[in-house]
């Protein structure tokens, strides 16, 4: 069998086993797995509104599930884009708030400042590792602490006076669309699914057609014979880490000007920047597989909201799911020795 | 009937479509040294993986002591005395000697690993082959060969009868090589029986006694040692005549291409270790650079690639000043290197071949154009070069992880020659290649001569500096203590300056 096509068969056969023991444990705490698959369908594309709540998951998704997986595709573990997705966010709902622009300068503005925001937080641990050769997980898990408490502080003092979330944004910088509300009877599906999709077209471009591309993926391979080669090593982990925060800013933005309009004090992180992490081993951390990825999640993280409601099943069940999915794939040297065995058998 | 402990009969092992064994047959008599022997990517380990279970064979029949076995893994090997010493040490670093070897088979006492009793039985056999390791040294601690013997008893301490020893010299130094023949001797008369993979000629004339030959996958035949000789071997191998010599004319050299003055560079812990060297190779001669390993070699060469900071000094390539620039500045002032070792440092393995093949090139023209890859221009130069270099890969989409030893050199000799560097500096470019693979490159960095480009060479075999080099640099500690010329010296005066003995000393001990 061609390693592609195992690469293709790995994450359908995990998913299916997360499904498969998903439901023995439904059925092991006296729920009806039926019932619960169906409220789960339903909650995801039963309603044309829940369709358009799937997308507006889907979207955020994406550009984590992107941040982490252009970073591990050049070497490094990028496991911050938590805390770069929520100073994004912060960014842009301040540029939002602050500027009276027309559409057509605020928004964009709006969406750079989360990019460079994004950016800039990454900068910090791909500066720090490639000058210093500090281990860039152990920066990003403290940078997310440090985003988190900071933006808080910041919701508190500058975007509001000590009260527990900003004002709304200007609807100059909103990525709200009336067309898609009308369309999805008023989810909060919104445009920022074309800027998902147009950055996953974009990291595809960059690692396997530019010249930049190349390097950073040599570099990530192998320093020693990038360096060999003439490549500058330390700027291309920065560069890499940049990128990774651009898409990961970018996940804020979504949030920011696009579901909620606003930014709030949070108690805990958002989850979707780990989420990212999922999405991006489940889509073999290529940007295809990354938005394939997002969908199946997003659908299961809108549809079990259905799960209680509809079945009685509480919708954490859908959490050890996606925990199924993820432990399957990690482990998927189990899967690949049943493919193995059973082409051989074929084969015989 | 003569009694043979293994009978690989017929073996064929195919992988999706590539033949890698095509019926061979190797039969191991007890007590005795059988070489496999044949060129790099001819499919030796290929026979070797079989025979220890991580490999099943498409077919043929595998005797164990007479009787038909099916070695599904490695541990069916392991009971049937079949142990493997291999290439690469598959070996815990922080772990102490006899931890290493009970790894998997570990002795307890109620839960509780005991590793008294171990260190016991491990000194013990340790001992009885005449190994000398010490059960308690960390694997960190102790040199190369060493840890090839914690290998070696690896085996033993799991009742091996048969011991499989993949290119065993190929880490070791000449000293190391000695001792090690040493124990291969001790283990026949202990009743082991030994199959020694090698490309090595000279080993198996001294230690083996018979000799199986393989040829791209498929098996020549086997003969006895006694009855055969280094020239006949050589044939049986790469299937044609082998010169050993090198054929050259006599050097013309002209200016000089590169020239060091007083060069200072510190190695990794901070020590001096090249100490105001000075050198000078000019267009049109190979300048062989002979020491023992560790004298500054590989810091010189870093030196001069830019890969690590001189501390003090000059090196000007054509006249210009190239000290501590980055090393695409000296790639493109007309520097082309064979670094010594090529996974770290000459390929990106998870690259294709002919990603490879750009590895310094890559953001020219016509392979980038405004920042874009043009993979068609690239794999365009990749056929042209692997097919002038003779790289045997399926295709030029071949991860480079997936080619022989031999033929990754090829593909670096084919990138780096073709670059047309002012001067090439290879670094061991023949280290762990067969006498095929060996005398091709010789070939290429004396053609690179003949064309007036200027050739520094680094090796720690002595014979390959005599047959190549125009002029031998002698380094010792960081300097070089003599400029000999091939033809007026001998193995013995340059050995002698290897290891510091002053020019006239060495001549006069010689002379006695």
């Amino acid at each position: 069998m061609s390693s592609r096509m195992r690469n293709i068969l790995i994450p359908i056969i995990a998913v299916l086993l997360g499904v498969l023991v998903g439901t023995i444990i439904m059925i092991v705490s006296g729920y009806d797995a039926v019932a619960g698959f169906q409220a789960l369908w339903n909650g995801a594309f039963g309603d044309i509104y829940f369709t358009g709540e799937v997308v507006r998951q889907v979207t955020p998704y994406i550009l984590a599930g992107l941040a982490v997986a252009f970073a591990f595709r050049t070497g490094l573990f990028n496991i911050g884009v938590e805390g770069q997705l929520i100073v994004g966010w912060v960014a842009a709902v301040w540029v939002g708030v602050s500027f009276d622009l027309p559409k057509i300068f605020h928004l964009p503005l709006a969406v750079l400042a989360a990019a460079v925001a994004g950016a800039l937080w990454a900068f910090i641990p791909g500066y720090l590792k490639a000058k210093f050769r500090v281990h860039e997980v152990i920066v990003t898990i403290m940078l997310n602490y440090t985003a988190l408490h900071i933006t808080n502080h910041f919701i508190r003092t500058v975007l509001s006076d000590g009260k527990e979330r900003s004002e709304n944004i200007a609807t100059t910088a909103s990525l709200r669309s009336p067309f898609f509300e009308g369309l999805t009877e008023y989810s909060r599906m919104h445009w920022g699914i074309f800027i998902a999709i147009i950055c996953a077209i974009i990291m595809w471009f960059i690692l396997e057609k530019t010249t930049r591309g190349f390097e950073l993926r040599a570099v990530g391979f192998n320093e020693h014979a990038s360096q060999y080669a003439g490549m500058n090593v330390k700027q291309n982990i920065i560069l890499s880490m940049v990128i990774s925060g651009t898409f990961a800013g970018l996940a804020g933005a979504m949030e920011g000007l696009g579901t909620f309009g606003y930014t709030a004090i949070k108690g805990g992180f958002t989850g979707v920047g780990f989420d990212g992490i999922a999405v991006a081993l489940l889509g073999a951390n290529t940007a295809i597989g990354v938005v394939l990825a997002a969908i199946l999640f997003g659908s299961l993280k809108v549809g079990a909201l259905n799960m209680p409601l509809e079945a009685g099943i509480p919708n954490e069940l859908v959490d050890i799911i996606i925990a199924l999915i993820i432990f399957f794939v990690a482990s998927s040297y189990i899967i690949r020795w049943f493919i193995d065995r059973i082409s051989k058998k074929g084969a015989k | 009937m003569e009694e043979y402990v293994i009978e690989m009969l017929n073996i064929r092992k195919e992988f999706s479509g590539f033949v890698a064994n095509d019926n061979i047959t190797l039969q191991l008599k007890k007590g005795e040294i059988h070489a496999l022997l044949g060129e790099n990517g001819a499919g030796k380990s290929t026979l070797m993986n079989v025979l220890f279970g991580l490999y099943q064979p498409e077919a043929g029949e595998i005797k164990v002591k007479g009787e038909s076995v099916n070695i599904t893994d490695p541990n069916v090997a392991n009971d049937l005395g079949i142990g493997m010493v291999h290439q690469h040490f598959m070996l815990v670093d922080t772990f102490t000697v006899t931890e290493n070897i009970i790894l998997g088979k570990e002795t307890s006492k109620g839960g509780v690993i005991d590793i008294k009793t171990a260190e016991e039985e491990v000194r013990k056999i340790s001992e009885r082959y005449g190994l000398a390791v010490d059960p308690q040294a960390k694997i960190s601690d102790i040199s190369v060969g060493m840890q090839q013997r914690v290998e070696i008893l690896k085996t033993l301490y799991r009742g091996a009868e048969i011991l499989i020893f993949d290119e065993p010299t190929a880490v070791l130094t000449p000293q190391e090589i000695k001792e090690l023949i040493q124990i291969l001797k001790t283990l026949i008369n202990e009743g082991k029986s030994i199959i020694l993979i090698t490309h090595k000629l000279k080993e198996i004339m001294e230690v083996c006694d018979r000799v199986t030959v393989i040829r791209k996958g498929k098996g020549i035949g086997t003969v006895n040692v006694s009855e055969t000789n280094p020239t006949d071997l050589a044939s049986l191998m790469v299937g044609r005549e082998v010169t050993f010599k090198t054929e050259k004319t006599e050097a013309k050299p002209t200016s000089d291409v590169l020239l060091i003055n007083d060069l200072v560079v510190k190695d990794s812990r901070g020590v001096e270790a090249v100490r105001g060297l000075n050198l000078n190779v000019r267009a049109g001669e190979i300048v062989g650079i002979a020491g023992v390993d560790g004298n500054g070699q590989s810091e010189l060469i870093e030196a001069i690639t830019g890969l690590r900071k001189a501390d003090k000094g000059s090196i000007k390539l054509n006249n210009k000043e190239i000290l501590n620039l980055p090393p695409r500045k000296i790639t493109e002032s007309g520097l082309a290197h064979i670094p010594q070792d090529r996974h770290k440092h000459g390929l990106v393995l998870n690259y294709s071949v002919g990603e490879n093949m750009v590895l310094q090139t890559y953001y020219q023209k016509p392979f980038s154009r405004s920042g874009i890859m043009n993979f068609k221009q690239i794999f365009d130069k990749a056929r042209s070069l692997i097919s002038e270099f003779d790289v045997r890969t399926p295709s030029e989409f071949t991860p480079a992880r997936a080619l022989s030893g031999g033929n990754q050199q090829k593909a670096i000799i084919g990138r780096e020659v073709d670059r047309n560097p002012d001067i090439l500096i290879a670094a061991q470019p023949t280290r762990g290649l067969d006498v095929g693979a060996i005398e091709f490159i010789h070939q290429r960095l004396i053609d690179q001569r003949d064309n007036g480009k200027a050739v520094l060479l680094i090796s720690f075999e002595l014979e390959e500096i005599m047959n190549v080099s125009d002029r031998i640099a002698v380094i010792y500690e960081g300097e070089i203590v003599a400029v000999v010329d091939p033809k007026e010296t001998t193995e013995q005066e340059l050995g002698l300056l290897m290891a510091g003995s002053k020019r006239q000393e060495a001549g006069e001990e010689t002379n006695v």
